[in-house]
C-alpha cells in the first residue's frame, strides 16, 4: 500500500480545491445570469409570470440541494441526456444559485421607495430606461454585500457534488481518508481549506454591509 | 426515449419512506430546539464585555459558517472517534446540525439584540435589574420578534440540511430514497417523491412555526 | 378648448368608492388649488391626471389626448403632465443637474450639451445656479425641491401637477419653494396644485377646488370662495384650517 505524508495529503487536497473554485465560479456566474434574467423580467409587469417565479424560488428554497442535485443526474439520463457529475453539479448549482440571487435582487429592488418609479413614469421613462438608470444603479449598491455573502453558501454548496461523485476538496478528502485512514487530519485540512476561500469572502460582504450602513 | 415513470413502483416501500420522514422530523425537532438554546448563548456571549469569552464564540461562529456541513459531519462522525470520542450516526448527525444551527442562529440572534433601544438597557438599570435579569426579561424577548422570520427560514436551512446525514447513514428520509432508489433502480420516481415531501415538509414547517409565533409574540412588534 | 378636461370620473380602490364622478375644466395659464379632508380623494385625482392610477369611468383629456391605461400613450401624456411629489422622489445617486438631464436624454432624445445647458438654465431659474453637481442628499427640503420642479420643467409640460409639495419642509423653507411656483404663474403655466396652504391658494391661485367626499362639493374664483363659503362643508372645513 502506498503511503502518504502529510505533504501529499496537503498536495492532493490543494490540487482538488482547484475544482471546488472552477465549480463555484461556474456556478456563480451561470447562477447570476439566470437570476438577473429572472428578476429583469419579474419585475417587468408580466403578473402572470410572477407565479412561476414564486413557484420556482419555492422549490430550490425548499428542496434540499442534494436532493437537487440527485434529480438532475438521474432525471437528465432519463430523459436519454446521459451527463457526467460535472455537468450535473454545474447545472443544478446554477439552478439553485439562481433562485437565491433572484430572490437577494428582487427584494434589493422592492426596496427602493415606490416614488422613485412613479417619478419615472412622469417623466415618461420605458420599463428598460427606469431599470438601467435609476433603479439598478441604487439597487446594485445595496445588493453587492448579500451578493458575495451568498457566494460562500455557493462554495459551501459544491461540496454536495462529491456525492454524486465529482472530484473537488470534499471528495478528495473522503478518498484520502479511504487511503490514510487519517480522519481528524484530513478533514481537519478540508475544513481549513473551505475556510480559507471562505473566510474572506464572509469579511468581504461585512465590511461591504458596513459601508453600506454608514453611508445611509 | 421510451422510458415509462413508474411511480406504483414505489408503493411497496411505503413503510421506508415514512421512517425516513419520521427520522427526519425527529432529527429537525430536537436540533433546532437544541440549536436555538446554543445560539441565543453564543449571542449572548458574543455581545458580552469579556473579550475572551467574546472572542471564542466568534471563532466558533467563523468556523462554521465558512465550512460545508458535509465536512463539519465527516470531520465529527469520522475524525473524532479517531480521539477516542465514539459516535453513533445519529448522535453525530445531531451534534453537526446544531453545531450549524448554533452559529448561524447566533449571527441572527445577535442582530436582534443589536437592535435593541439602547433606553431598554437604561430604563432595566433605572429599575434595578440585573444584567442578566435586563437581558433575560427585557432584551431577549423583542429579539426575537424582531428576527423570527430569519431564524425560521435558518430553522428551514436546517431541515434541509438533514438530507446531508445520510451520508453517515443515518436512516432518514434521504437515506430512505436511496435506499429504495437502490432496490428498485427507479432513481427518478425516488427522488421526485422526495424532493416533494421536503418541499412540504419546509411548507408545514413555516406554517407551524406562524402558529408558533402567534402564541408566543402576543405585544405587536415594534 | 379646457386644457385639461376632467368628465364624470368615478375610481375605485377595490370595494372603496373613491371618486365619485368628478367633473373639472381647467383652461391654459389657471392656477388651481384643490383644498379637502385628508382622504376626500385630492391625490387620487391629480395621479389619475398623470395616468398613475387608473379610473373606471367617465374620462380624462389633457388637450386632446384621452388619458388611457396604455404604457405608451401613458409616457406620450408624460410630456404634456408634469408632477411634483410631496416626497420629492430625487434620483439620490444622481446630482441635481443630472436629476433634471435624465428624462430630456432619455425620452426627448436631446444631445447631451443641450441638456446640460437646459439643466442650468433651469436650476438657475429655481435659484439653484451654484448646485448643479451636489446630490440630493446634500441639499435641504426646499433645495430638492426645487430640483424635483426644475425636473419636470425639462419636459416643457403643459400643466404641473403638486401634490402637497411643501408639506414635507421645515417651515421655513415652504416661502421658497411656493415662490417659484409664483414666478411659473408669471410665465403662464397652468398649475394644479392640492395645497394645505390656504393663504397661498388665495393669493396666487385662480381658483379653488373643494373636495369632499370624492367629489367636487364646491368651486369658484378663489378670493370669493375664502370670502364667502357656500356649503357648510367648506365652512367647516375653513374653520378648521384657518
Ligand atoms: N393605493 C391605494 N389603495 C387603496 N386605497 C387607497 C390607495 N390610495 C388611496 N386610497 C384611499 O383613497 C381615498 C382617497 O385617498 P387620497 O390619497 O386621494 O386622499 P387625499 O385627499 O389626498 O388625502 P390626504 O390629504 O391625506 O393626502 C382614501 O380613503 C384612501 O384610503
Ligand atoms: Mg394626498
Amino acid at each position: 500500500m502506498m503511503q502518504f505524508t502529510d505533504w501529499d495529503i496537503l498536495r492532493n487536497l490543494l490540487l482538488a480545491a482547484r475544482w471546488t473554485i472552477l465549480l463555484s465560479l461556474f456556478a456563480f456566474i451561470g447562477g447570476g445570469l439566470v437570476g438577473l434574467i429572472l428578476t429583469f423580467l419579474r419585475s417587468a409587469k408580466y403578473a402572470s409570470l410572477n407565479v412561476f417565479f414564486k413557484v420556482y424560488v419555492e422549490i430550490f428554497q425548499g428542496v434540499p440541494l442534494l436532493m437537487q442535485l440527485f434529480l438532475t443526474f438521474f432525471g437528465l439520463s432519463l430523459l436519454g441526456i446521459d451527463v457526467d457529475a460535472w455537468t450535473a453539479a454545474i447545472l443544478s448549482l446554477t439552478l439553485f444559485s439562481s433562485a437565491y440571487l433572484h430572490e437577494i435582487w428582487r427584494s434589493c429592488i422592492e426596496a427602493l421607495p415606490k416614488g422613485q418609479w412613479e417619478a419615472c413614469r412622469t417623466l415618461g421613462l420605458t420599463y428598460a430606461q427606469t431599470m438601467r438608470h435609476v433603479i439598478i444603479p441604487q439597487a446594485i449598491k445595496m445588493a453587492i454585500a448579500p451578493t458575495v455573502g451568498f457566494s460562500v453558501q455557493i462554495v459551501k454548496g459544491t461540496a454536495l457534488a462529491s456525492i454524486i461523485g465529482f472530484v473537488e476538496l470534499t471528495k478528495a478528502g473522503t478518498m484520502l481518508n479511504n487511503a490514510t485512514f487519517e480522519p481528524f487530519k484530513v478533514f481537519g485540512l478540508v475544513a481549513l481549506l473551505y475556510f480559507i476561500i471562505c473566510f474572506p469572502l464572509s469579511v468581504l460582504a461585512r465590511y461591504l454591509e458596513n459601508k453600506n450602513h454608514a453611508t445611509r | 426515449m421510451d422510458y415509462q415513470v413508474n411511480f406504483s413502483g414505489l408503493v411497496p416501500y411505503f413503510s421506508t419512506f415514512l421512517s425516513g420522514i419520521g427520522m427526519t422530523i425527529q432529527i429537525t425537532v430536537i436540533s433546532t430546539i437544541l440549536g436555538l438554546l446554543v445560539g441565543t448563548y453564543c449571542a449572548a456571549g458574543r455581545i458580552s464585555q469579556q473579550r475572551w469569552l467574546s472572542s471564542i464564540c466568534a471563532v466558533y461562529i467563523e468556523m462554521t459558517r465558512n465550512t460545508p456541513f458535509i465536512v463539519q459531519l465527516f470531520f465529527i462522525f469520522f475524525g473524532l472517534p479517531a480521539l477516542g470520542l465514539k459516535l453513533s450516526a445519529w448522535e453525530a448527525g445531531i451534534i453537526a446540525l446544531v453545531f450549524n444551527l448554533g452559529a448561524y442562529s447566533a449571527e441572527i440572534i445577535r442582530a436582534g439584540i443589536l437592535a435593541a433601544p439602547k433606553g431598554q438597557w437604561e430604563a432595566g438599570r433605572t429599575l434595578g435589574l440585573t444584567y442578566r435579569q435586563i437581558f433575560i426579561h427585557i432584551i431577549l424577548p423583542p429579539a426575537y420578534q424582531r428576527v423570527y422570520p430569519a431564524l425560521v427560514s435558518q430553522c428551514i436551512i436546517v431541515m434541509l440540511g438533514s438530507s446531508v446525514v445520510s451520508q453517515i447513514s443515518l436512516e432518514e428520509l434521504t437515506f430512505a430514497a436511496n435506499f429504495v432508489q437502490s432496490r428498485t433502480f427507479l432513481s427518478f420516481e425516488s427522488y421526485i417523491v422526495t424532493a416533494v415531501i421536503y418541499l412540504f415538509l419546509a411548507i408545514l414547517m413555516r406554517q407551524a412555526f406562524t402558529l408558533l409565533s402567534k402564541v408566543m409574540f402576543k405585544a405587536p412588534a415594534l | 378648448m379646457p386644457l385639461v378636461s376632467i368628465d364624470k370620473v368615478h375610481k375605485y380602490y377595490g370595494e372603496n368608492h373613491v371618486l365619485k364622478g368628478v367633473d373639472l375644466k381647467v383652461e391654459a395659464g389657471e392656477v388651481i388649488s384643490i383644498i379637502g379632508r385628508s382622504g376626500s380623494g385630492k391625490s387620487t385625482l391629480l395621479r389619475c391626471i398623470n395616468g398613475l392610477e387608473s379610473f373606471q369611468e367617465g374620462a380624462i383629456y389633457v388637450g386632446n389626448q384621452a388619458v388611457e391605461d396604455d404604457e405608451l400613450k401613458l409616457r406620450l401624456l408624460s410630456r404634456s403632465v408634469g408632477m411634483v411629489f410631496q416626497s420629492f422622489n430625487l434620483f439620490p445617486h444622481k446630482t441635481a443637474a443630472e436629476n433634471v438631464m435624465l428624462a430630456p436624454q432619455l425620452v426627448l432624445k436631446k444631445d447631451a450639451e443641450e441638456c446640460k445647458a437646459l439643466a442650468k438654465k433651469l436650476l438657475e431659474k429655481v435659484g439653484l445656479g451654484d448646485k448643479l453637481d451636489a446630490y440630493p442628499a446634500n441639499l435641504s427640503g426646499g433645495q430638492q425641491q426645487r430640483v424635483a420642479i426644475a425636473r419636470s420643467l425639462a419636459m416643457s409640460p403643459k400643466v404641473l401637477l403638486c401634490d402637497e409639495i411643501t408639506s414635507a419642509l421645515d417651515p421655513e423653507l415652504v416661502g421658497e419653494v411656493l415662490h417659484v411656483l409664483e414666478q411659473l404663474k408669471e410665465e403662464g403655466m397652468t398649475l394644479i396644485l392640492v395645497t394645505h396652504e390656504m393663504n397661498f391658494a388665495r393669493d396666487v391661485g385662480d381658483r379653488v377646488v373643494f373636495m369632499h367626499q370624492g367629489k367636487v362639493w364646491e368651486t369658484g374664483a378663489s378670493d370669493e370662495v375664502f370670502a364667502n363659503p357656500q356649503t357648510p362643508e367648506l365652512q367647516s372645513f375653513l374653520s378648521v384650517v384657518r
